[in-house]
């Protein structure tokens, strides 16, 4: 078990590695960027960078302090911010990101699940077609098209929700729906197929010749089964939640890391486009070894400590 | 002996989106304490229905019960509710079904797969469940129980998983087990292995076996009676040596004839020509009809009566009416030849 | 039973000819027909045909129809609710927006179109290159999709857009560099599971070359999986390219892709709701069409779901 963890995070710092010298190199080559060699920097913001990254310095030597500086967190200043270090807008934002995250994660898994059992369990009949055609709508509905609906209808004309605050978690329950709504429905789907597969598989059976009651075998013996793919989705789920954010917060005016990437972008905020996406790849390979151990634990036919990925 | 399981004219249909499938259609036999009783025939001919059927593990709809009645314990088993089906099946009638793979739930251990019907129909707690756990192992030839019984079903290897999904099935003792295809899926030699085990279990426990197999080699080393199945009818019954050595439907006949035996060197084996019916549109007349060689004017139309050759065999062939052709069975069926059993 | 009244006449033989009973019951079809014949049932996938060709129909001809140019800012006429001058109104800049509607559907889908064919190109190339050979090349050309495919898909296609610029062509082109992973995947597996079947062994070993194997058997068996996945590709893209320009990553000014112009009418929301509604719409309708397509084929093509 600690030798599989030892392997993944040596995997995961490998893969970071690549991240961040594909993103270092990826920046040298944006135009107007302060590590292109035609850059534009007020003098301040020059002695500043000189200090952080020794723009002066040929490229290699560049390119090792930042894969130095990464591995302490310290992405230097902000390109845009003057006073302000990359680190300090990550950590500003990233608590509303997480609360939003997390919260969204919950339902999508949470509401997905109990639709596609429900689907499932009433197979053919009325209750599975209405849930999978709500289903298919919800993944054709792009996440920032859903927040607005939302937004109109229950902030601007039922007047329920504030349009763009955040300060309680009332305000939360908009943004985290709107971002939880093609995972949910894609979710659902899948739990569907899934608990079908199960429910016809011969240990359900086996569980029914037992004289296992139809809720037992149902919940006992399928759902535990059917979960397994579902498990397999929360890598993409995560990314899913992450990349939402970007428009989420966007549209509904949170301060967190989304919006701080996006705005990063539209200004071209170099340093503070690094340092997210750096961050954003530590929190996703994270979040996939998570989910790969508890893959291990629901399923036993998966031997963690046997050689490979896990998968 | 006592009679403990009796299924009277069963039909069973499925619905589907073209036509009603008549899986089941008419059949009859009963099971007896202490005895093995072996439906065979091919894949389609009904004989898993009829097995499911008893269980009510038949998914309905799309199926459903045309008629007849399964008595067990002096009860309706048609007419039962699934609540109290439930207390029947596990407890009064086991089942073991074909592929020992797939027929374990994977996220679960053994031990606890083999507990939770103990705890629900003998009222264990989890501890007495364990320990029974372990001896229902040990009684089915699982070396090293204590530790066998944390483990998965991954863990097991084929023939130990249907030893394990033995012990399932005869956790409460029933009084009936049913055996759908038991060996099909495994090695010829564990093949064997289970059939014994299966054979010495009956011994201890007295429990009667309903054994479904398309397979006559398992049937001649295990059965004590014969049920032979067609187009969802019962074509022949009779004891396994009466089916071996005396068999009396065309179709028996050519079962028979399509089982490799050791002592045929050189010989073909003959295959059936045809194929069976299609039991959404089944014949009016013996489903066999179509492919018998000795077909007459009446099959085709009239199903044919039971004819009682001795105690314990019928046949529901026309060729055993007194009007009909005299027509000796095929050579290689060795007529009164030695006993299956001692 | 009842014994029936029969005479001996009922007990002459009869002579059967066993080639009548070996006759097969029932009409066999091929695959593609049984196929066809499925999907001609799937009621919901016809109509998401039916709308597609209808929402081509008008990306072609649509933004000829009002007689309104996209980019005409006509400042005396902002704001317009849909009357019979303008069916979906005006935006704040006062351009028709049925006009850009039918503009943007030829943008979108074109970015939509071409990406997914480009991802289907090199995936299948990638894929069906890495599953036939397999061993050492299938490892590495397998490893480095991996590692491509590590990073969440938009993360990545947002850095390239921040370093190539906006425009059409850097959008696809960024939206390729990862997106022919998943089709490569698909074809592998495919391809994988295929090569070890026996009628590939049996053509292999009456002599066929390896280019002739890949193109003349396992491409045409590879078509089901390739069709769905491609289906589902196209909103996927769609929806990519309406993320991109709703962040202001995307289509360039004052091209009106239907992402641009949702993003553009978020201002607006408040009171005038019908700018956003036209866009959103038929982002919607364009990507349920597809999805809706893409279920009704993989239903269709699954030997598995034959009743």
């Amino acid at each position: 078990m600690a030798k599989y963890i030892m392997k993944r995070i040596a995997y995961i710092l490998l893969s970071l590695y690549l991240i961040i010298t594909a993103t270092f190199f990826l920046m040298q080559a944006a135009p107007g960027s302060p590590f292109a060699s035609e850059r534009k920097m007020t003098p301040a913001l020059e002695k500043q960078m000189e200090e952080a990254y020794g723009l002066n310095d040929p490229i290699h030597e560049q390119y090792i302090d930042y894969l130095v500086n990464a591995i302490t967190f310290d992405f230097g200043p902000s390109f845009k911010y003057v006073g302000q270090d990359v680190m300090d807008i990550i950590l500003r934002s990233f608590p509303y990101s997480i609360v939003l995250g997390l919260e969204a994660i919950f339902i999508a898994l949470g509401l997905g699940v109990l639709f596609g059992v429900f689907a499932a369990l009433k197979h053919n009949r009325f209750g599975d077609y209405t849930a999978m055609v709500i289903a298919v709508l919800g993944i054709s509905v792009p996440s920032f098209i859903m927040a607005t609906i939302l937004q109109y209808i229950f902030a601007i004309q039922l007047d329920l929700f504030s349009v763009a605050r955040m300060e309680s978690f009332w305000d939360t329950i908009l943004p985290a729906l709107a971002l939880a709504t093609t995972p949910l429905a894609f979710i659902a789907r899948l739990m569907r197929s899934s608990m079908l597969d199960v429910l016809s598989s011969d240990y359900i059976k086996t569980a029914k010749s037992k004289g296992m009651s139809q809720r037992i075998v149902t919940y006992k013996h399928g759902l535990r089964n059917a979960m397994l793919p579902v498990i397999s989705y929360m890598g993409p789920l995560v990314a899913g939640i992450l990349t939402g954010s970007f428009v989420i917060e966007k549209i509904f005016g949170i301060p967190g890391l989304g919006s701080e990437f996006v705005t990063s972008i539209t200004n071209r905020d170099y340093t503070v486009i690094m340092g997210t996406t750096v961050f954003y790849s530590v929190l996703l390979l994270i979040s996939i070894l998570i989910v790969d151990l508890i893959y291990g634990i629901v399923d036993p036919r998966i031997k963690i400590n046997a050689k490979g990925g896990g998968k | 002996m006592k009679k403990v399981l009796s299924v009277n004219n069963l039909s069973v249909s499925f619905d589907t989106y073209r036509s009603e499938v008549k899986a089941v259609r008419d059949v009859s036999f009963d099971l007896h304490e202490q005895e093995t009783l072996a439906i065979v025939g091919e894949s389609g001919s009904g004989k898993s229905v009829t097995a499911q059927s008893i269980m009510r593990l038949v998914p309905m709809p799309p199926g459903k019960f045309v008629g007849g009645s399964i008595i067990f314990n002096d009860e309706d088993l048609t007419e039962k509710s699934e609540k109290q089906m439930e207390s029947i099946r596990g407890k009064d009638i086991g089942m073991i079904f074909q592929d020992p793979m797939t027929s374990l739930n994977p996220t679960m251990t053994i031990g606890k797969q083999i507990a939770e019907g103990l705890i629900k129909h003998q009222n264990m707690s989890k501890n007495d469940a364990h320990v029974r756990g372990v001896e229902l192992l040990k009684l089915v030839g699982i070396p090293n129980p204590e530790k066998r019984i944390k483990q998965y079903p991954h863990e097991f290897s084929g023939g130990m998983r249907q030893r394990a999904m033995i012990a399932i099935a005869l956790a409460c003792n029933p009084k009936v087990l049913i055996a759908d295809e038991p060996t099909t899926a495994l090695d010829v030699t564990i093949q064997a292995q289970i059939l014994d085990l299966m054979r010495e279990l009956q011994k201890e426990t007295g429990t009667a076996i309903i054994l479904i197999t398309h397979d006559l080699g398992v049937v001649a080393n295990t059965a004590h009676r014969v049920a032979v199945m067609y187009g969802g009818k019962i074509v022949e019954t009779g004891s396994v040596d009466e089916i071996f050595y005396n068999p009396k439907h065309p179709y028996t006949w050519g079962l028979l004839g399509s089982m490799p035996k050791l002592d045929n060197h050189g010989e073909e084996l003959k295959a059936i020509p045809g194929s069976p019916p299609d039991l959404a549109d089944p014949p009016k007349g013996c489903p066999f009809a179509a492919r018998c060689p000795y077909v007459m004017k009446a099959c085709g139309e009239h199903m044919p009566a039971y004819y009682e050759s001795s105690e314990t065999q019928k046949t529901a062939c026309w060729l055993l009416d007194e009007r009909a052709p005299k027509v000796e069975p095929p050579e290689f069926i060795n007529v009164g030849g030695s006993k299956v059993h001692g | 039973m009842a014994q029936p009244n029969l005479t001996s006449a009922d007990f002459e033989p009869l002579h059967i000819d066993h080639a009548e009973s070996e006759k097969i019951v029932g009409e066999s079809t091929s695959y593609w027909k049984d196929a066809w014949r499925r999907f001609r049932k799937n009621k919901l996938a016809l109509t998401g045909i039916t709308i597609l060709l209808l929402l081509g129909f008008m990306a072609i001809f649509g933004a000829d129809i009002s007689g309104e140019d996209y980019r005409t800012n006509d400042l005396m006429s902002t704001n317009i609710a849909p009357s019979a001058d303008h069916w979906f109104g005006t935006d704040t800049l006062g351009r028709d927006i049925f006009a850009r509607t039918w503009d943007g559907a030829r943008i979108s889908l074109f970015i939509g179109l071409t990406a997914a064919f480009l991802d289907i190109i090199i995936g299948i190339i990638w894929g069906a290159v890495s599953g036939y050979f397999g061993g050492r090349v299938d490892e590495y050309m397998m490893r480095f999709a991996d590692i491509l495919s590590g990073l969440p898909y938009l993360l990545v296609v947002i850095l390239l857009m921040v370093v190539m610029g906006e425009g059409i062509w850097t959008m696809i082109i960024a939206m390729v560099v990862t997106g022919w992973i998943n089709m490569a995947r698909i074809v592998r597996g495919q391809v994988m599971q295929l090569r070890s079947e026996e009628y590939v062994l049996a053509s292999r070993s009456l002599g066929a070359s390896s280019s002739r194997l890949l193109f003349k058997h396992l491409v045409p068996n590879t078509l089901g999986p390739i069709l769905v996945t491609l289906t589902l590709t196209v909103p996927n893209a769609i929806f990519t390219e309406a993320f991109l320009s709703f962040l202001g990553l995307g289509v360039p000014m004052p091209d009106p892709s239907w992402g641009v112009m949702t993003s553009e009418a978020l201002g607006a929301l408040q009171y005038y709701p019908y700018q956003l509604f036209f866009p959103a719409f038929f982002i919607c309708l364009t990507m349920l069409a597809f999805n809706v397509i893409g279920d009704g084929l993989r239903d269709a093509l699954d030997p598995k779901e034959r009743k």
